[in-house]
C-alpha cells in the first residue's frame, strides 16, 4: 500500500494520552489501546468522566498509581496546569508516623547504644547511592544452591512415583488397555515438593548502616534465584522493595531500590514497622506459611511491647521465624538489649547476621529440615 | 475488536447499574462501566480489592442480570487441570472395559468425561458465567495456563480433540491482591479496583442486604465500620461484616437488649481477631457512642 494508515483525527487525542501514560512509567499494551478506543466509542462518550472510567477499566493502571493516572488525565484532557511531582508507588510505602498506635512514645534519648551508633529518630531521608563492589562468594553460593537448599513444602500437585500414598488411575488405565483391560500393576502418585514462600525483612536504619548495602545485594541475589520471595525494608518507614529488586542487572536494581526506599540510615522503629506490615492485608498474607527472615540488630527506639506483639503475631503466621542480628557473633549468644530479650521466646532462630556468608548459610540450612 | 451489540437490552453502564440494583447489588459508576465494557467488548472482567468489598457478589449479580447460572472455580495453590478443566472417570472406564468383554467400546466417550468449571462454561457459553475466584491464590503456572484460555477460549483434550466456545463466554476473575498478577493477565482483561464504598452507599447496601435493619441502625453501623477501617487492624471489617453487624445488633435489640448495648455486644461479628478486639476494647465505648450519635 502506498498510503500510510492514518489515525482518525478524533482518535489522536486518546492515543496521545496513552503515550503520555507510557512516558510516565505505566505499561500499556497495544491491545489495551485498542480496547480503550473501542470503549470510548461504545460509551458515547457523553462526558470526560466516561473517558476517565473507560481508561481506568481498559488501561488498568495499578491501584497504587491511581492518583498519578488521575493527575495525568487532568493535565491531558482538562489542561490543568497543576503539575506536581508524581509520587511514586505510594501504596508500597507505609509511613509509620501515621500508622502508629497513638500511644505515648518514650522520650528521646541521645545516649549511644550498643553498637556505638545512634539510632536517630529524625527521618534522615537520604538517597543513598550504592558503591559497586565485587560479587562476594556468599552471593554466588546463594544463587548456585538456592533451588536445592531453600525451604520447601509439600505441594498439591502429584507426580508419578515408585511408591506413594495415591493411586495413579490414569496411568493404570492406560497400562491396562495393553493387556485387554487387565490391571497388572497399580501406578502410584505422591505429592511433589514445592519451594516455600520466603519473606525477607531488612532493617535499613542508621545502626545497621554498615550492613545495609550487603543486605540489599543479598536480597537482589535471592530474588533472582527464586520466584516466590518478598523483600521489605524498614527503618522509619516500611517499603516493599521486591519490585525494583526483581530487575535483572544488579546495579540497575539497587539504584531503583535506593530511589524507592527513602529512609536509609535514619531511626529505627521496628515494632511500628512490623505492626504496619501486618496491618496491610496483602502484605500480611505474604508471611502466612512462609519462612520469615528478619535482618536487624533489634535496637528499638520505640515501644518494646509493640515490637513483642508484632513478633508474636508474625511467628504465629510464619512457618519459621528467624532473627538475624549482627550482634550474635559468638555461638553462645545471649541477647542483652531489652527488645531482643522480649522477642527471644517467639523466634525460632536467633543467629548471626553479621556477614553475607552467615546469612546465606542460614538461608540454605532450611532445606535440610524436612518439608512440613 | 469485535463489539457485541446489546446484551439483553442493556446498552449503557447506567442501564447495567439499574439492572444490578434489581439483582440486589449496588455498583458504583466505575464498576458499572467496567462490567458493561467487559460484556460489550467480550473481554474478561478482573476485579481486585480488599477482602470483603463484594467482588464475588458482583460476579453473582452479573450472572443474575444475564439470567445465567454461575460456575465458580475457587483457586488454590497447586490447582491443576483435573480440578479446573476436565477429568476422566477412571473407575467407570475400567468397569466398562470389564463389562464389554469381547465387544469394542469407546472409553473416551461423553459418559466418561467429568466436566470441570472451565470446560463446562466453554460448552455452554450462552447460559453460564464463569467466576474464577481469588486467582492470586493460584500459582504462576496456572496463571500462565489461564492466559491461554482467556485469549482463545478453547481447551484441547488429547483423546477427543479441541473444544472451542461457540461465543465468547462471560468470565469474571477476582483477586485479593496478595501477590501481583502477571501484567499479561491484566492486559487481557477489563480491570476494576473495588474500593470500600462511601458511607452513604454502604448504608444503602446494608439496608438492601438486610431488610429488617432500620435506617438509623444501618447508618450507625456504617459509621462505626468506617472508623474501624482507619485503625491498624489485622483484618479490617468488609461490607459483609457491616451487614452482619447491623443484623446482629437488630436481633439483640429485638431480644430486649438496650440499643447502644446491643450494638456493642455484637461487635464479634465485625471484628474476628482476638488481638484486634483487644486493641480496640479501651476505645470501643467512645467509638460506638460517636457512631450511634
Amino acid at each position: 500500500m502506498s498510503e500510510e494508515l492514518q489515525l482518525p483525527r478524533a482518535a489522536r487525542v486518546f492515543v496521545a494520552f496513552v503515550a503520555l501514560l507510557r512516558a510516565n512509567g505505566f505499561s500499556v499494551a497495544p491491545e489495551q489501546t485498542t480496547a480503550f478506543l473501542a470503549a470510548i466509542e461504545l460509551l458515547g462518550p457523553r462526558s470526560l468522566e466516561h473517558i476517565r472510567q473507560a481508561g481506568l477499566a481498559t488501561l488498568a493502571p495499578p491501584p497504587e498509581r491511581r492518583a498519578t493516572y488521575d493527575r495525568l488525565f487532568d493535565i491531558h484532557f482538562r489542561g490543568s496546569e497543576a503539575i506536581e511531582r508524581a509520587e511514586g508507588d505510594d501504596e508500597e510505602t507505609v509511613r509509620l508516623q501515621e500508622e502508629g498506635r497513638g500511644e505515648d512514645e518514650p522520650p528521646l534519648s541521645d545516649e549511644a547504644n550498643e553498637s556505638g551508633l545512634t539510632a536517630t529518630r529524625a527521618e534522615a531521608l537520604v538517597e543513598r547511592r550504592f558503591a559497586h563492589l565485587a560479587e562476594t562468594d556468599a552471593l554466588r553460593r546463594l544463587s548456585r544452591e538456592a533451588s536445592a537448599r531453600l525451604p520447601r513444602r509439600r505441594g498439591h500437585r502429584r507426580m508419578r512415583a515408585r511408591r506413594g500414598p495415591f493411586a495413579d488411575l490414569r496411568r493404570t488405565l492406560r497400562d491396562s488397555l495393553r493387556n485387554d483391560g487387565e490391571v497388572l500393576r497399580l501406578g502410584r502418585l505422591r505429592r511433589r515438593a514445592r519451594p516455600r514462600k520466603l519473606l525477607l525483612l531488612i532493617d535499613v536504619s542508621g545502626s545497621m548502616k554498615a550492613r545495609t548495602e550487603e543486605n540489599m545485594k543479598l536480597a537482589h541475589a535471592l530474588l533472582q534465584a527464586v520466584q516466590n520471595a518478598e523483600v521489605f525494608t524498614f527503618g522509619t518507614r516500611l517499603t516493599r522493595a521486591t519490585r525494583p529488586l526483581r530487575l535483572k542487572r544488579r546495579e540497575q536494581a539497587l539504584t531503583a531500590a535506593a530511589h524507592l526506599v527513602s529512609d536509609w540510615d535514619g531511626g529505627t522503629r521496628i515494632g511500628d514497622a512490623l505492626q504496619a506490615f501486618l496491618a496491610v492485608p496483602r502484605f500480611g498474607s505474604y508471611a502466612r506459611g512462609a519462612a520469615v527472615v528478619i535482618i536487624s540488630d533489634g535496637l528499638e527506639r520505640g515501644d518494646v511491647s509493640a515490637l513483642r506483639d508484632a513478633v508474636a503475631k508474625l511467628s504465629r503466621r510464619a512457618w519459621r521465624l528467624s532473627w538475624l542480628t549482627p550482634l550474635a557473633t559468638a555461638p553462645g549468644f545471649r541477647p542483652q538489649t531489652e527488645a531482643l530479650i522480649a522477642i527471644q521466646r517467639y523466634v525460632d532462630d536467633l543467629v548471626d547476621g553479621g556477614s553475607s556468608a552467615t546469612v546465606v548459610s542460614h538461608l540454605l540450612s532450611f532445606g535440610r529440615r524436612r518439608a512440613a | 475488536m469485535t463489539v457485541r451489540g446489546t446484551i439483553v437490552g442493556i446498552d449503557s453502564p447506567e442501564a447495567l447499574e439499574k439492572a444490578l440494583r434489581a439483582a440486589y447489588y449496588l455498583a458504583d459508576e466505575g464498576l458499572a462501566t467496567a462490567a458493561y465494557l467487559s460484556l460489550a467488548l467480550g473481554k474478561p472482567l478482573l476485579l481486585e480489592g480488599a477482602p470483603g468489598v463484594g467482588k464475588t457478589e458482583a460476579a453473582k449479580a452479573i450472572a443474575a442480570v444475564l439470567g445465567r447460572r454461575l460456575i465458580r472455580l475457587q483457586c488454590y495453590e497447586g490447582i491443576d487441570s483435573s480440578a479446573a478443566l476436565y477429568e476422566w472417570n477412571y473407575p467407570r472406564q475400567m468397569l466398562a472395559i470389564r463389562q464389554a468383554g469381547e465387544e469394542s467400546i469407546d472409553i473416551y466417550g461423553e459418559t466418561f468425561l467429568i466436566e470441570r468449571p472451565m470446560l463446562a462454561v466453554l460448552r455452554a457459553p450462552d447460559s453460564a458465567v464463569l467466576l474464577i475466584d481469588e486467582i492470586d491464590r493460584a500459582d504462576q503456572e496456572f496463571e500462565a495456563f489461564l492466559l491461554e484460555f482467556l485469549s482463545d477460549f478453547q481447551i484441547s483434550i488429547p483423546e477427543r480433540g479441541t473444544v472451542r466456545a461457540a461465543e465468547r463466554p462471560v468470565v469474571v476473575l477476582t483477586s485479593n491482591r496478595t501477590r501481583d498478577l502477571h501484567e499479561a493477565l491484566r492486559r487481557r482483561c477489563v480491570y476494576h479496583w473495588i474500593d470500600y464504598p462511601t458511607a452513604e452507599r454502604e448504608a444503602r447496601i446494608v439496608m438492601m442486604r438486610a431488610s429488617s435493619v432500620a435506617e438509623q441502625t444501618a447508618r450507625a453501623v456504617v459509621a462505626a465500620v468506617g472508623k474501624l477501617r482507619r485503625e491498624p487492624l489485622s483484618k479490617a471489617p468488609g461490607i459483609a461484616e457491616a451487614v452482619d453487624w447491623a443484623e446482629a445488633a437488630t436481633v439483640l435489640h429485638r431480644g430486649g437488649a438496650r440499643w447502644p448495648d446491643a450494638f456493642k455486644r455484637s461487635i464479634g461479628v465485625a471484628l474476628k481477631d482476638e488481638e484486634d478486639l483487644h486493641f480496640i476494647a479501651p476505645r470501643l465505648d467512645a467509638l460506638i457512642a460517636e457512631a450511634a450519635a
